[in-house]
């Protein structure tokens, strides 16, 4: 009989080896088809008229000159005359045509008429903010801080933040929108939301749900961005219609993708904290603010960060900044990095103050942060040994072995945390007579490997080789799974799989055990064979076990949630970075980056640990390099490029090594997802590694060189930098 | 007899040796050598021929509107009928359906449009499809034969550089022209060859692993060919 | 981008004639990633594009002794960093070429282009033209995001920093530049070469509409010591925040004649003359360079937000003239 739970370390074929994603070759040979890969038949161009102004009302909008212009199919207002336009980039009008170069004429050809109205869209300086532009602060509070503060003794200030940044996925935004008849819409999008995308488009388009198919292959790149349907996915659609249900495909240009698709907010905090001679920290009170553009950030109960739970006296007061830029979206463990940043500078600070080498001082205030207090203290002893801290580690500002007079370097650590754990997922498990095994299910690769997850919990199940079992995601039809988000993919795809697959299996034993001479709860599917658990030699192959299913396929639907935990929630991690400062220059260079991280029981070793290495070097990036710039005068976003919006290369990353908690302790935890987490926490370290090498606080990120060199200039004397 | 005329009259010839001008046999291959000497100043146009005169000679002017071209694509003659301001990636993709290529940031900047022309890594983004006429160009479809992955494919599958895999056929074809140029690599020529490409996932830590496997079976396989 | 006509002529003399005679007419296209980057903007919207590629008199690279290098308008950035001669008698100069963007860049890139491209200050790549006023007229460098602006020569309105960082090498190699245009050839030592527009139209070199250049000449190293320092925030593919290239002529152990040109500091490369000036004399420490470093933005001027623009000027020179001494 086989059962839902996990197989024990020693029973497993599959599960936790370090195997390469099966549609690898297919993405580095150039075969892996993405939507903006895909030419539909008679395909039209669609190109969308977006406001250049940040604030604006429309007057008039005029496309006769664009209807006229060679090769162009329908012509569509998306935002009609009246509208208030509230950031630069908004969706005015859409064309289609036959080349792309046609659309683009067509779309120039648009007249608009705007009536510009002030707008307000950096928000990083808090006294230059519009009194309009505040929203309602909110408050979250325990205890009496005013008193804790009284009682501490020692008491520092410090400001820390971090600038907007946008998503910037490479494959842009986009679909492909047709109408195979009156009725029926197909539609591929570039998203992070397979099976729920469909019903999102019948309801703005006000159809029946089951009248919309929704496919995609590969994905290039969602980061939490990629959920909506989007304004523009709906206007494909209408226009599709329009040009009489011919393919319009509308992938979003560069930068639009990096104005309107999608940022992560800023958050600029003053931090008090409070802290006894002996490291413990007593207090905390912050006032921070933040913008998301127009949208709405709910942040206050985000600090202070790990360390609230059990922390008594605490205040957090948190401003929303309405500004004239494109909305964020979820952003890779949403709040979690600024909260990271903000609270762990300033505990590595306030460690600075005392005197103290961080790690003692973190390890001693590990209670405060309640159940995980163990699981902490484990991953910062392991990536304290990886980075070799105690032989390098130096008090701040006098660098840590291998500085020069120009050059000095430094260490930082943090300590992060996330939920992850599975979303509702539901899959389809067929075994046909001849062995052969397909799954369906509705989900898709973010990028995490999705496939490959999926492939090995199915074949570790029943016995198979990889090559064993056939997985198709990607589209509506297949039974509903959902969005990648929270790193919940992994977690309910796996033990959706797990379940069909059991009862599958459990469903062969019941046919297969009177010709076996056994029962059922006897039976084990194992190396391609069924046998009796406790006589082995009893058996049969697969194929041979499969042929008596007799003429019909077996199919078995899997859900998640369902009978027995295979996949809890919640995970700690730590990650310490090892850079080096030219003190003349102010450019950051990586040295050793290491990360410690528990995810519960891992499915696949190899595509985990690159969830990991991708986590810190995004985090490499938005430490050192990449921030949205915005013109407060023209309100227009000044680096909508890749040029100037700022990736780290091959060479900015130093060296990266990785350890995943595994084994008593963390596997019976069941799957938990790990796409987030360690994205959380490279801020907070490589920003404690720089004020550790350099001898004051660059409050804000990234560490560019100027501001590194305004920090060195403006707070070297105060803080006594030794150099 | 002009250099235009000439030039004009040894493409005629050339094309009527091919029978179909997707041919894969070294007739075709043949007209491109002789071709990239003049294919740049006389490319093949269809209708529509213009000149103008200029310094005393005729020179011809295609566009604005579509021009008929012949690319040499991994070794085949590819016709496609583009405007001039038409970009090779573009042609690649939207023309020829060969979308290996990606188009990223469509500024010569991320590298994810990366194909070798003449043995080089360029940016398909930032050359015409009309000034490509004439020179070999090879995108990331012509590496594998088959099922089996060239060196550098495998490479980047087994160390897993890559996630969402939209920067890694610019990644692979930027990897390859290096080996080939260097097959041992040093880690400055590492930064160098690989700093025109950019991934957001965060690929890095695997490319580096992948750079490392690959040049070893290169040089391996390099190495047993000679031996044996 | 907006369509165009496309001519490939074989003569120089072709192409200045297909070259229109007024500004926005027509394009000379040479590697392409700059033009076709602003054509996709529409930056620049030329009616036809003259294709360089095919005049063969406009490539090459030669060098003999007496005459120095000679390098063909079109010569490859790659090229000129892989080439054996230049390598071994302008070390600085294949350094520099091949520290040029990536290698895809490189790879079709050429030197005229590179000492013509257009700057990168993103008011003016937003459509806001070279001096970089809003619909009103207003001067948007000044009180807007200025991080990578001039620090040098911004007394008037041009507030960009010229983009090559081969030129300021070239300029202290004292490197001529040839041009043919309709008047036919002139040759224009290359710190003469560049311009700062003072008003709306003008731009930022001498080149009229059709004229192109032809050529670049070097003058033979002789005893030279040579450097470029380029301070750049990402390790590769990043513009430099400021650079400066050297060339400081040795007598013994002294400097016996210098040149210092500045670069990404202000809309031309910038001459550090006095600079220069004081190194002559002098034999080369940290403390020398860092003098010669101050001297060179004695008069430098920050805008709102670059003032860290000339701590890293003045710590370029220093690290160009401290590499150069060896």
């Amino acid at each position: 009989m086989a059962e839902y739970k996990w197989p024990e370390e020693g029973k497993r074929t599959h599960i936790g080896k370090r195997i390469s994603r099966i549609d690898g070759p297919d993405k580095v040979s150039g075969r892996a088809k993405y939507t903006y890969d895909l030419n539909r038949p008679g395909m039209l161009f669609g190109k969308v008229l977006r406001s250049p102004y940040a604030h604006a009302k429309i007057v008039s909008i005029d496309l006769s000159a664009a209807e006229k212009m060679p090769g162009v199919k329908a012509v569509k207002i998306i935002q009609e005359p009246g509208t208030e336009i509230q950031w630069a980039g908004d969706e005015i009008a859409v064309v289609a045509a036959e080349t792309e170069g046609q659309a683009e004429d067509a779309m120039r050809a648009i007249k608009v008429q705007y009536e510009k109205l002030p707008h307000f869209v950096n928000e990083q300086n808090w006294d230059t903010i519009p009194e309009a532009n505040r929203r309602k602060p909110s408050e979250v509070a325990s205890g009496d801080p005013a008193k804790a503060f009284a009682e501490s003794d020692v008491v520092i200030e410090g400001n820390y933040g971090n600038e907007i940044i946008t998503h910037c996925c490479l494959e842009t935004h986009g679909l492909i929108a047709e109408w195979e008849d009156d009725k029926n819409l197909l539609v591929h999008q570039s998203t992070q939301s397979v099976s729920a995308n469909g019903g999102q488009f019948a309801q703005a388009l006000g159809m029946p749900a089951g009248n919309v198919h929704l496919k995609m292959e590969h994905l290039g790149g969602g980061f939490g961005s990629k959920f909506p349907v989007d304004r523009w996915g709906i206007e494909a659609a209408k226009l599709s219609k329009l040009a009489g249900g011919k393919p319009i495909k509308l992938m979003l240009e560069r930068n639009s993708e990096l104005m309107v698709a999608g940022s992560r907010p800023s958050v600029f905090a003053k931090v008090k904290i409070g802290a006894k001679k002996d490291g413990t920290v007593t207090a905390w009170e912050s006032e921070a603010w933040g913008s998301g553009g127009v949208g709405n950030i709910s942040f206050a109960q985000n600090l202070p960060y790990v360390f609230g739970p059990a922390m008594q006296d605490k205040k957090s007061v948190f401003s929303v900044v309405s500004t004239n830029t494109g909305p964020n979206r979820a952003w890779r463990a949403p709040n979690h990095p600024q909260a990271c940043l903000i609270t762990m500078s300033a505990f590595e600070d306030m460690a600075a103050e005392l005197k103290m080498d961080p790690l003692d001082f973190f390890l001693k205030n590990l209670a405060l942060t309640g159940t995980r207090a163990n699981v902490y203290r484990d991953e910062l002893l392991k990536a304290a040994e990886m980075i070799d801290w105690k032989k390098m580690w130096r008090p701040r500002g006098e660098g840590a072995p291998g500085s020069t007079k120009i050059i000095k370097r430094g260490l930082g650590l943090s300590l992060h945390t996330w939920g992850g754990g599975g979303h509702a997922s539901d899959c389809d498990l067929t075994i046909h007579p001849d062995g052969s095994v397909e799954l369906k299910m509705g989900t898709q690769d973010l990028g995490v490997g999705t496939r490959t997850v999926l492939t090995i919990v199915a074949a570790e199940t029943l016995g198979l080789p990889l090559s064993g079992v056939k997985v198709h995601i990607g589209d509506n039809h297949f039974p509903v799974s959902g969005g990648s988000g929270g790193s919940t993919t992994v977690g309910g795809i796996s033990a959706s799989t797990r379940r069909a697959a059991v009862d599958a299996l459990n469903i062969m034993f019941e046919k297969l055990a009177p010709a076996m001479n056994t029962t059922p709860d006897k039976l084990e599917a194992v190396g391609q064979k069924v046998q009796q658990i406790d006589n082995p030699s009893n058996s049969m192959t697969w194929q041979q076990a499969c042929a008596k299913l007799g003429t019909q396929p077996l199919t078995t639907r899997g859900k998640n949630p369902g009978k027995e935990t295979l996949t809890t929630g919640g995970v700690g991690g730590v990650q310490m970075a090892d850079v080096s400062v030219d003190m003349e220059t102010g450019i950051v260079k990586m040295n050793n980056f290491v990360a410690v991280q528990d995810c519960g029981l891992i499915i696949d070793m190899k595509t985990c640990e690159s969830q990991v290495f991708g986590a810190m070097i995004f985090g490499v990036t938005y430490s050192l390099f990449e921030e949205r710039i915005m013109d407060s005068q023209t309100g227009k976003m000044l680096n909508p490029n890749m040029e100037f919006y700022k990736l780290a290369g091959l060479s900015d990353i130093g060296n990266f090594k990785v350890h995943m908690m595994t084994g008593k302790g963390y596997d019976e935890r069941g799957v938990i997802g790990v796409g987030e987490p360690p994205t959380v926490s490279p801020g907070a370290a490589i920003s404690n590694a720089v004020a550790n090498a350099i001898g004051v606080r660059v409050p804000n990120l990234p560490m560019t060189p100027d501001r590194v060199l305004n920090a060195l200039a403006t707070k070297g004397e105060k803080k006594g930098g030794k150099s | 007899m002009s250099s235009s005329d000439e030039g004009r009259e040894l493409l005629e010839k050339e094309a009527e040796k091919k029978p179909d001008g997707q041919n894969e046999s070294g007739v075709s291959r043949r007209s491109f050598l002789k071709g990239s000497s003049v294919a740049l100043t006389i490319p093949l146009v269809a209708s529509g021929e213009k000149y103008v005169k200029a310094a005393g000679a005729q020179v011809q002017i295609l566009g604005p509107g579509k021009v008929n071209l012949t690319l040499n694509i991994n070794g085949v003659a590819k016709t496609a009928s583009v405007e001039t301001r038409v970009t090779l990636l573009d042609t690649l993709r939207n023309e020829l359906d060969i979308t290996g290529a990606k188009r990223v940031c469509d500024r010569g900047t991320c590298g994810a449009c990366t194909v070798v022309m003449d043995g080089k890594p360029v940016y398909s983004c930032s050359v015409l499809a009309i000034e490509a006429q004439g020179h070999k160009i090879e995108t990331v479809e012509s590496l594998a034969q088959g099922d089996t992955l060239h060196p550098v494919q495998q490479a980047f599958w087994d160390n897993d550089a890559q996630q969402c895999g939209f920067c890694t056929p610019g990644f692979v074809m930027a990897t390859k022209a290096m080996l080939d140029k260097h097959p041992s690599p040093t880690p400055e020529q590492v930064k160098q060859n690989l700093g025109g490409n950019y991934c957001r996932c965060g690929t890095y830590h695997g490319i580096k692993a992948a750079v490392v496997q690959a040049s070893a079976q290169m040089k391996e396989m390099k190495g047993g060919k000679r031996n044996g | 981008m907006q369509t165009f006509e496309y001519a490939s002529p074989t003569t120089k003399e072709q192409a200045v004639e297909l070259l229109g005679k007024q500004w926005g007419e027509s394009e000379a296209l040479a590697g392409g990633s700059d033009l076709l980057s602003l054509m996709k903007d529409f930056i620049i919207t030329p009616k036809r594009l003259v294709n360089l590629k095919s005049i063969k008199e406009l490539d090459g690279i030669s060098y003999n002794g007496r005459a120095g290098l000679r390098l063909g308008a079109l010569a490859n950035i790659n090229d000129i960093a892989d080439n054996a001669q230049i390598k071994k008698e302008y070390p600085t100069l294949a350094y520099a070429a091949g520290e040029v963007a990536g290698p895809q860049i490189r790879n079709v890139g050429t030197l005229g282009g590179n000492l013509c491209q257009h700057p990168r200050c993103w008011y003016f790549r937003a459509g806001f033209g070279l001096l970089a006023k809003d619909e009103s007229g207003q001067p948007l460098v000044p009180n807007g995001d200025n991080r990578y602006h001039a620090i040098l020569g911004n007394d008037g309105p041009a507030l960009y920093v010229h983009p090559s960082t081969l030129a300021p090498l070239l300029i202290s190699l004292m490197a001529k530049v040839k041009t043919f245009g309709p008047k036919g050839a002139r040759e224009i030592a290359l710190d003469q070469f560049y311009l700062t527009p003072k008003a709306d139209g003008e731009r930022g070199n001498v080149l009229l509409p059709n004229e192109i250049v032809t050529e670049v000449i070097i003058p033979p190293p002789g005893n030279v010591r040579t450097a470029s320092y380029e301070i750049r925030h990402r390790e590769v593919l990043d513009w430099p925040m400021a650079m400066a290239s050297v060339a400081l002529t040795m007598s013994g152990k002294r400097v016996s004649a210098a040149r210092l040109t500045l670069g990404h500091v202000a809309p031309v490369p910038w001459p550090a003359d006095e600079a220069a000036k004081f190194l002559v004399g002098k034999t080369i420490s940290e403390d020398v360079a860092a003098e010669a470093g101050k001297i060179a933005v004695a008069k430098a001027k920050a805008l709102s937000r670059n003032a860290y623009k000339i701590q890293l000027a003045q710590v370029a020179v220093k690290r160009a003239i401290l590499q150069a001494a060896g």
